[in-house]
């Protein structure tokens, strides 16, 4: 839990984590109750996760934050059902997550693009679409305005060599979107990026999740990457994996790259790194 | 588990032979009888995969060699109770296998094979034996084995004529100059540029075609025949050891740059030992090759002695037994040579990433 | 590192040239015994220029000169009809025949097994290490032995060679093939797991075109392989087609620059089929997006 030593203004939102159901709130859509993944390396047991508990509700964006070690990935690829937890109980869409996986409950967006080199970038946007069974005009249809939403029109028919980094990456989240799933899991997708590409990217997602009311899931080590898009950041530390902070973040919900120069995210900011300092991520 | 492991219990019905049922032979008794047994005691109590698997494969086992105490008196078809039985045994050393695979390490996976292996050569004998199969077509393993001691000193003298004089000969000739003319390509990049390509194209034809001149050229004797495989083998140790050479990452050589070395200084200590994965590649390969170009050039002329020789004039002869004794013999040369070749790879260069193992 | 075309094309035409340039001193060197014997038997005084003229024209030379052998080529290529069995192009296409029908068996043996290798556990722990051992045995020493159970069993002709020639490229074409199969990316199986793909939509879908170049690779090598195989077919049965029948019968008649057009022909042979493999490549290559 973060102190309030150092942060330069009284007014702080509760550090407490998010809010429970109740009778008028939605279910959450995920809800993670005393999660552990532990497991056995060559001499002693690993807890890459330990108690963590966490509710995302619809329409948030949720940043976990960290550094190498602390479980960011693990935790996204427990909901993903990429990763079997070993104790502790998790639903998605109120479902285990096997069973959101085999309904195709989410959209994954990996550190690399991922994307299928001898199919063109329309071909690689349908793919999970005809994995689904969706005919074909349903899926040209699909791919071409989901490739517009990021703003790749034209580029149907190149290939994934005829692209740049940041561009590849864009076809793969219009690939995470093009079944239009509630939930959209993201790994470090601009950590490969140089910081002006990621400027441009960061300010497109963030637009396409106020349009789209979708809830995101979006880890990063970056703290200005973080504060920008969320609106919740979970702050986790390393040895055993765990959430130290989940700190709310009220900026309004169209924001612009000039918002990174207001006080109100540089206090953000500060808390996260102080939380984060708090969680021996400077330490050697 | 496969329903098919359950055919031994149909087999009992049919005959096992002509006009013989399963239980009036005290050999299919035990065959069969094996197999429930061991069908039963795997299944009647939850057993780890490993102990399930034993107690099937010795069950198997001992209804395998059975059964071939049967075969003799079966003949094809009228002995449909015994082929159906055979069948339902390969489906429960089917499972055996299939328990014993999913373990880990390289004592597992040699187990797997070598059970394989043994099936294979069972299978061969069984059906042999079963249906009769005349000995000039394909003799079963067992004629095999009982054809070779009698003519040991034949075979060793074919050995002799082959593989030591040909093959060692022109095998150590062949690698040292490819490796040596490496070198010198090495120092010599216009000569690397153009020999490359060369030793492409030279891989690509059918060398063993060159077999009738170099009879021409040096005889019949086993000169010829060595003259083949140092042809066969100098392209692609050339070309693995100037791959190797060129393999040394230009920050090593800064490094030795650095240091003042010299050229040879450079070669003995960095570029060599990095070398050395593609040098014992080559050598891998190459040992392949020089039994094959042996044995080929024999096909085309030699005195009345050597492996090839006696594939080529014994199958005119339809001496079968002598042929398949020799490839067998063949076969253990070929694959002692390229294990000893992995061995020795695995503890030179055992710091390589491909050799070593994996975690 | 890029090295300019003169960089690349220069040292092999050197390189051409010097071995053309050896390959007439060769011929000079082991014809001259020869030689000087048939011109002391003529009687005349002879120069060295007339020993040189005579090495280059010998009817049953030790080292036929390149233009011996390329004169004798045009001649049976053009000298008899197609079909005829002088003709040098008859005999290259019952060798090709052979070697591109055990070529395409090969290629099936060889994708299902890889199949079958990368999907059941318990095939890949007790099949691949024979697989691997198989081809430690000189598998061409078997070759009689095939042309003789086939020739036995009523088969003759192109199927015994096309066998053998089946045996020897079905091993790398399976390992070739185990090895792209297997070569997926981590994060895209990944991928496919999110979208819930059966294990048949993950082997046409990522499996198999990540294994494309792989499998050409092996191709390559392949029908190299199938020729060699369909020309050692040859040899046994004394067979009275084929390259490798040409080669034999040259052998035993002692008809040098006959061995020699067959062997060149083997060469031109395997080269063209190479290249064909390689424009299939380039091919398949264009329409799956392949970085030129």
């Amino acid at each position: 839990m973060s102190a309030d030593i150092g942060c330069p203004t009284n007014e702080l939102p509760s550090p407490l984590p998010a809010s429970k159901a109740t009778a008028d709130h939605p279910p959450a859509i995920v809800d993670i109750r005393n999660l552990s993944l532990v497991y056995q390396a060559a001499d002693k047991p690993v807890y890459a996760l330990s108690d963590i508990d966490l509710k995302i509700d619809s329409g948030d964006f949720v940043s976990l934050i960290g550094p190498s070690g602390c479980g960011k990935t693990t935790l996204l690829r427990v909901i993903a059902d990429l990763e079997k937890p070993t104790s502790g109980d998790i639903t998605v869409n109120g479902m285990l997550p096997e069973a959101a996986r085999q309904k195709r409950a989410y959209g994954y967006v990996f550190q690399a693009a991922a994307l299928f080199p001898w199919r063109t970038v329309e071909r690689n946007v349908t793919l999970p679409l005809e994995i689904m069974g969706v005919p074909a005009e349903e899926r040209h249809r699909l791919a071409v305005e989901h490739l517009a939403l990021v703003g790749l029109s034209g580029f149907e028919r190149k290939f994934p060599w005829q692209l740049s980094g940041g561009m590849q990456q864009r076809v793969s989240i219009a690939r995470a979107l093009a079944f239009e799933p509630r939930l959209l899991l993201m790994d470090e997708p601009f950590g490969a990026l140089d910081e002006i590409t990621r400027d441009h990217l960061n300010l497109q997602l963030t637009r396409l999740w106020a349009t789209t009311g979708k809830t995101c899931v979006f880890v990063t080590h970056s703290i200005s990457e973080a504060v920008f898009l969320s609106t919740r950041i979970v702050v986790m530390s390393p040895r055993p994996g765990r959430i130290l902070d989940v700190i709310d973040c009220d900026l309004p919900r169209e924001r612009t790259l000039d918002i990174r120069e207001t006080p109100e995210f540089q206090h953000i900011a500060a808390r996260v790194r102080h939380g984060l300092k708090e969680g021996h991520s400077y330490d050697d | 588990m496969n329903p098919l492991v359950f055919l031994p219990l149909v087999a009992v019905v049919l005959p096992f032979g002509a006009g013989v049922a399963a239980w009036q032979h005290p050999a299919a008794l035990v065959a069969v009888g094996a197999a429930l047994a061991s069908l039963l005691a795997a299944r009647l109590r939850p057993l780890p995969p490993l102990a399930e698997a034993l107690v099937l494969l010795a069950g198997v086992a001992v209804a395998a060699a059975a059964s071939l105490l049967l075969l003799d008196r079966a003949s094809g078809i009228a002995a449909p109770g015994l082929w159906v039985f055979l069948v339902g045994l390969a489906a429960l050393f089917w499972h055996a296998l299939t328990l014993l695979a999913q373990g880990e390490g390289a004592g597992r996976v040699a187990l797997v094979a070598g059970l394989f292996g043994l099936a294979l050569v069972y299978l061969w004998e069984a059906v042999v034996r079963g249906f009769g199969v005349p000995s000039v077509l394909l003799p079963a393993p067992s004629a095999i084995l009982a054809a070779m001691p009698p003519r040991a000193d034949v075979l060793w003298d074919d050995f002799r004529q082959t593989v030591l004089h040909a093959v060692v000969r022109g095998y150590l000739i062949g690698c040292l100059s490819g490796f040596a003319v490496a070198i010198v390509a090495d120092r010599i990049p216009f000569l690397a540029r153009g020999l490359l390509p060369l030793g492409n194209l030279v891989s690509a034809i059918p060398i063993v075609g060159i077999a009738p001149i170099m009879v021409m050229w040096f005889g019949f004797g086993w000169e010829s025949k060595a003259a083949v495989v140092v042809v066969m083998t100098f392209f692609p140790m050339l070309v693995n050891t100037l791959a190797g050479l060129q393999a040394s990452e230009k920050i090593q050589l800064d490094l030795m740059r650095s240091y003042g070395a010299g050229y040879v200084r450079t070669l003995v200590k960095l570029r060599l030992p990095n070398a050395l994965p593609f040098l014992f590649n080559g050598l891998k390969i190459n040992s392949t090759l020089a039994l094959i170009g042996a044995i080929v050039a024999e096909f085309f002329g030699t005195p009345i002695v050597g492996m090839g020789f006696r594939i080529s004039t014994e199958v005119a002869r339809m001496n079968l037994d002598i042929v398949w004794a020799t490839i067998v013999v063949a076969g253990i040369t070929g694959s002692t040579l390229y294990g000893a070749l992995a061995l020795a790879e695995r503890a030179v260069t055992g710091w390589h990433p491909s050799v070593r193992r994996r975690r | 590192m890029t090295t300019s075309l003169s960089q690349r094309v220069l040292p092999v035409a050197v390189m051409a040239v010097a071995v053309i340039a050896v390959w007439y001193g060769g011929a000079v060197w082991l014809n001259a015994p020869q030689a000087m014997e048939a011109m002391a038997r003529a009687g005349k005084n002879w120069s060295t220029a007339d020993l040189v003229m005579q090495t280059f024209a010998m009817k049953r030379p030790v080292l036929p000169t390149p233009d011996q052998v390329v004169v004798e080529i045009y001649h049976s290529l053009t000298d008899y009809p197609i079909g005829h069995i002088r003709n040098l192009l008859y005999h290259t296409g019952v060798t090709s025949a052979s070697a591109l029908v055990g070529f395409v068996m090969g290629v099936v043996l060889g994708v299902v097994l890889a199949i079958g290798i990368v999907h059941v556990r318990t095939l890949e722990a007790s099949l691949l290490p024979w697989i691997i051992a198989s081809q430690t045995i000189p598998i061409l020493a078997i070759a009689p032995m095939i042309v003789v159970i086939l020739g036995n069993l009523g088969f003759t002709g192109l199927l015994p060679k096309a066998v053998i020639s089946m045996y020897l490229c079905f091993f790398p074409i399976t390992v070739g093939m185990v090895k792209g199969l297997r070569s997926v990316d981590g994060m895209a199986q990944d991928l496919m797991r999110t979208y819930n793909a059966s294990a048949r939509q993950v082997f046409w879908m990522l499996r198999l075109p990540s294994a494309v170049p792989y499998l050409f690779t092996s191709l390559k090598v392949a029908i190299a392989i199938s020729l060699v195989g369909a020309i050692v077919g040859e040899l046994p049965t004394g067979g009275q087609a084929g390259l490798g029948s040409r080669l034999l019968s040259g052998s035993y008649y002692g008809q040098t620059v006959q061995i020699w057009s067959a062997l060149v022909m083997s060469a031109v042979l395997s080269v063209v089929l190479i290249a064909v493999v390689g424009l299939a490549e380039k091919l398949v290559g264009r329409h799956t997006g392949a970085h030129p």
